[in-house]
């Protein structure tokens, strides 16, 4: 176990460290530079020389990357180019309403895909089988933006259930109300990732199934459903868990988009903004904490899997 | 197996022939749209906003009189240009990167794996926003963030393939014979990783399709004259709680296109599949498109195309 522990630890930390690279480099493709691109045309030459020994452009890239690479290490994100506030400040406070939609989309996935994957799998050959199959087989193919849009469009125009725009300025305050904002974003997450959840499970259960377990039982008089749940459902669920972890990364990503749909300040919505302004500080930040937060999840899953798996487990004695 | 076979068994298929066929009209559509458009998909008209889908106008008109039509027509050509680009970047990223990490020296090999491990896990999304912050959005950038960001997962599901290949008596036996790494290359390893590579062409290209309009319609994606799903998705968006009906037709037409290549995908993995060739009738339910055979094993996160998933890490939906 340990060994596995500490390899996998090292993955999350090299992972980290190309990521960094990877992300300095892209955005110092930039044409011109950042000291130009804040600049504009405007300004003029001696100006954007001020401006990039302010911003330490003048530096070798390489010295600027350590500085950046060190100020990340202290959770220092540096300061905004348009406004000049620390990054880590505004990127704390949108995790704040991107982190319980990520956990909320994932509790409603999980609700949809599990239960109705394995019925599906129970039900194969059956017309209410092949319904749930191809329905997730349609769902999965979805754009997540539109769905969001067809849901705005019941819920908003049909049933006026719940708010289908914005977050209350207060944030957290009244939890009540902020959770309802993110009920509608986050079932549209749920959804398309159900869908997926869905199709990884059925394919898992049919497989246990199969499996000479569920047939022993099922020869003892146990029904083929109770022999699945019985003893096969903890299989199943540990295929499903060693896929979680792409699972959640999809989820964040679907978060940057369905928070630009519903106008939630999360951390996508800024990113989308930050780009746009070109704020490269800012969407280094962003992009990093992003990324980090997508490694760090698929580390805490791998380490559970291996956790659960006991086969893995026997192995690690 | 010969290519006629191939086609035949491919198009026997439920999945395949639906695939096949939504493909073919895409394409046709594409190269007609380039020529022809039932009326111009830019031109506006203040006094035919919002017309409902009559005989003129099949799928009405938006916001500035836009007959819809016309602009979900025009828009198959970026689509095409778009996954045909992205697929075949993938391809020679994905197959480049795993002969790579399979063929050469061990330390540049197992160094190509781990560096390939490591970048799997970044979204797609994050990529192309990192790209859109330095150069501005466009096409191009959909292109490259797909081709990078899904090259990686076809050169991991590729190495584990050329390596089973590389393994084998015919390749020691060429090996021996003074064969080099080039041409067992090309006479041994890509004919018979073929199959796994059309399959992840197909889903890299269904990803692209699905980045495009996600990017599209945060505005990085499609510049404003060019017809795209996302970008109109992007248009209607602002008037959905007003007119929620008109965002079904560009929705309908990304998600039967994604669908098209996932199901496309799953028939080329069946059909290039001896154990599941030799089968003439389906075991189970015939007929249901959706039921994986018997003995296909639960989808693991090590072999995202095994379970013919529609999902990589970071689909921009």
């Amino acid at each position: 176990m340990t060994r596995f522990v500490v390899g996998r630890l090292l993955l999350f930390v090299g992972g980290l460290a190309v990521a960094s690279v990877l992300i300095f480099a892209t955005l110092r493709l930039l044409p011109g530079d950042v000291a130009q691109a804040i600049a504009g045309t405007t300004g003029s030459p001696e100006q954007v020389a001020a401006l990039r020994q302010q911003l330490g452009l003048d530096r070798p890239v390489v010295v600027q990357y350590l500085d950046w690479a060190g100020g990340l290490v202290r959770l220092d994100l540096g300061e905004s180019l348009v406004t000049g506030t620390p990054v880590i400040d505004e990127v704390l406070d949108k995790l704040a309403v991107t982190l319980p939609l990520a956990a909320l989309s994932l509790v409603f996935g999980l609700l949809i895909g599990i239960p109705l994957g394995v019925t599906s799998a129970l039900r194969r050959g059956r017309a209410s089988g092949v319904v749930l199959g191809t329905g997730a087989q349609l769902l999965a193919a979805v754009p997540v933006v539109w769905a969001g849009m067809l849901l705005i469009g019941v819920f908003a125009v049909t049933l006026r259930l719940l708010p289908t725009q914005g977050f209350p300025a207060d944030g957290w305050s009244e939890p009540g109300r902020a959770l309802r904002s993110l009920v509608l974003p986050a079932l549209t997450i749920g959804i398309v990732e159900g869908a997926v959840l869905l199709r990884f499970t059925r394919s898992a259960a049919l497989g246990a199934l199969d499996q000479d377990y569920v047939r022993t039982a099922a020869a003892n008089g146990m029904t083929r459903s109770r022999a699945l749940v019985k003893h096969g459902l903890p299989n199943v669920m540990l295929s499903v868990v060693s896929i979680l972890g792409l699972q959640v990364a999809g989820l964040i990503v679907s978060a940057v988009v369905i928070e630009q749909l519903f106008t939630l300040p999360g951390l996508g919505r800024m990113l989308v903004t930050d780009v746009g302004r070109r704020d490269l500080t800012k969407v280094q930040g962003e992009l990093m904490t992003l990324t980090t937060l997508v490694l760090f999840i698929g580390l805490v899953i791998d380490l559970v899997h291996r956790r659960l798996d006991p086969r893995l487990r026997e192995g690690d004695r | 197996m010969r290519r006629g076979a191939f086609v035949r068994e491919l198009l026997r298929r439920p999945q395949g022939a639906f695939g096949v066929g939504w493909l073919t009209l895409i394409v046709l559509s594409a190269l007609i749209s380039r020529f022809w458009t039932p009326l111009d998909p830019f031109d506006t008209d203040p006094y035919s906003a919002w017309l409902t889908p009559s005989f003129g106008h099949p799928f009405g008109t938006d916001s500035v009189g836009r007959d819809i039509f016309s602009y979900v027509f025009a828009a198959t050509g970026t689509t095409v240009v778009v996954a045909v680009a992205s697929g075949v970047v993938a391809t020679v990223v994905g197959v480049g990167l795993a002969a790579l990490g399979s063929l050469t020296a061990r330390w540049v090999r197992e160094s190509v794996a781990v560096l390939i491990d490591v970048l799997v896990a970044f979204p797609t999304l994050l990529i192309a926003m990192a790209l859109a912050a330095a150069f501005g959005g466009s096409l191009t950038v959909v292109v490259v963030a797909v081709g990078v960001g899904y090259g990686v997962t076809i050169a991991r599901v590729s190495r584990s393939e050329i390596r089973q290949v590389a393994r084998t008596d015919y390749v020691l036996a060429a090996r021996a014979n003074g064969l080099g790494t080039g041409a067992v290359l090309r006479r041994h390893v890509l004919p018979n990783i073929a199959p796994v590579v059309v399959v992840q062409l197909s889903l890299s290209m269904a990803t692209s399709v699905l980045a495009e309009a996600g990017l599209s319609f945060l505005g990085y994606g499609a510049p404003a004259d060019t017809a795209s799903w996302g970008r109109l998705l992007s248009d209607l968006q602002k008037f959905i709680g007003v007119h929620p009906g008109s965002v079904v037709w560009p929705g309908l037409a990304i998600t039967l296109t994604v669908l098209a290549l996932n199901l496309l995908g799953d028939a080329v993995r069946d059909a290039s599949d001896p154990r599941l060739r030799s089968r003439r009738t389906g075991r189970g339910t015939p007929g249901s498109p959706s039921t994986p055979a018997p003995s296909t094993a639960p989808p693991r996160a090590t072999a995202p195309g095994a379970a013919g998933t529609p999902t990589t890490p970071g689909v921009v939906s």
